[in-house]
């Protein structure tokens, strides 16, 4: 994907994340999230990274937008306004957060760079063995379900753990 | 609330929409090797299925058509295959998770190969009935209770 058409997205990932901050109408905001998840796996596919553009698309875009629409049918649909207090405080914190994330950025490394830490370590073993040795040929399913097995396995046990909390606090006797 | 939805245009379409999305939720599980997804991505895209469902044919047909109990049996059947996966390579020998260590024919690359699908299907099944339940759920909580 070209440089621009990234930048776009990453703009209008900020609009929607303004926008979403701003309105009052929690089901507008809860479709602002959703458009924002879809541009997210938008930029992520774009950046090569097709396995969580999917993540992305499925559970930003979709899965978690349904899920506030159904909490929204518990609770009222318009955010109550506070009366403003601690506002400066407020910006002071984002501002200054926002400027030290700014500063820290000039130290990552450039995207894609072979010399990286995180491209040193146990990246080009992965990439040099993983098909030979698992069989897989799209190394990011070799990673998390063979090298990583052990991380995946206790992501699946947090997503377990997540829906038996739901069913333990949702519990309502059938009418 | 959720129920079934007015218009014979919604309710037929999703009837319609359901198996393909359900056959490609196979699709990306089976494929994970090779293709974009896996387990995670195709046990959702099988929960977005049944979700579908329940916005646009209404609760008691999701229900009539995943039971609760059986949702949850499945979310922690997933949860079990990959752990008893991981229990069965220590008991053979090996590392957690080498599934090397594992009796499958061909032995080494195979071996990995195939222990891969295993975890991927158990977490494509847990993650299909844990979603699905969290949506039942916050459905049902609706219920009963006025939209403001």
């Amino acid at each position: 994907m070209s440089v621009l058409l990234t930048d776009l997205f990453l703009t209008l990932l900020m609009v929607l994340a303004l926008a979403a901050v701003r309105v009052r109408d929690l089901v507008g905001a809860v479709f602002l999230l959703s458009a924002y998840g879809l541009v997210m796996s938008m930029v992520w596919a774009g950046m090569g990274a097709v396995d969580v553009a999917f993540t992305e698309a499925m559970v930003g875009a979709g899965a978690s937008t349904v899920f506030f629409l159904a909490t929204l049918l518990r609770t009222v649909r318009t955010e109550r306004a506070r009366p403003p207090r601690g506002r400066i405080a407020s910006l002071a914190t984002a501002l200054a957060l926002g400027g030290l994330l700014v500063v820290a950025i000039h130290e990552f490394p450039a995207w894609g760079d072979p010399g990286s830490p995180a491209s040193l370590h146990v990246s080009p073993r992965y990439l040099s063995e993983g098909y030979r040795e698992t069989g897989a040929p799209n190394i990011v399913t070799a990673v998390l379900a063979d090298y990583r097995g052990y991380d995946t396995l206790i992501e699946t046990v947090v997503i377990f753990t997540a829906g038996l909390a739901c069913w333990l606090l949702l519990e309502r006797r059938e009418p | 609330m959720i129920r079934e939805h007015d218009s014979v245009i919604v309710r037929t379409g999703a009837r319609m929409l359901v198996p393909p999305i359900q056959i490609f939720a196979l699709y990306v599980v089976i494929h994970g090797h090779g293709s974009p997804g896996g387990g995670f991505q195709g046990g959702l895209i099988l929960a977005a299925s049944y979700i579908l469902i329940g916005l646009t044919l209404g609760r008691q047909e999701l229900r009539r058509r995943a039971r609760e109990g059986v949702l949850l049996a499945l979310a922690c059947l997933g949860v079990l295959v990959f752990a008893l996966t991981g229990v069965a390579t220590l008991a053979l020998g090996g590392a957690l998770l080498d599934y090397t260590a594992l009796p499958f024919p061909g032995g080494g690359t195979a071996a990995r190969s195939l222990g891969i699908l295993v975890i991927e299907i158990g977490v494509a099944i847990g993650v299909a009935g844990t979603l699905t339940l969290i949506f039942c759920r916050l459905a049902k909580a609706g219920e009963g209770e006025e939209a403001p």
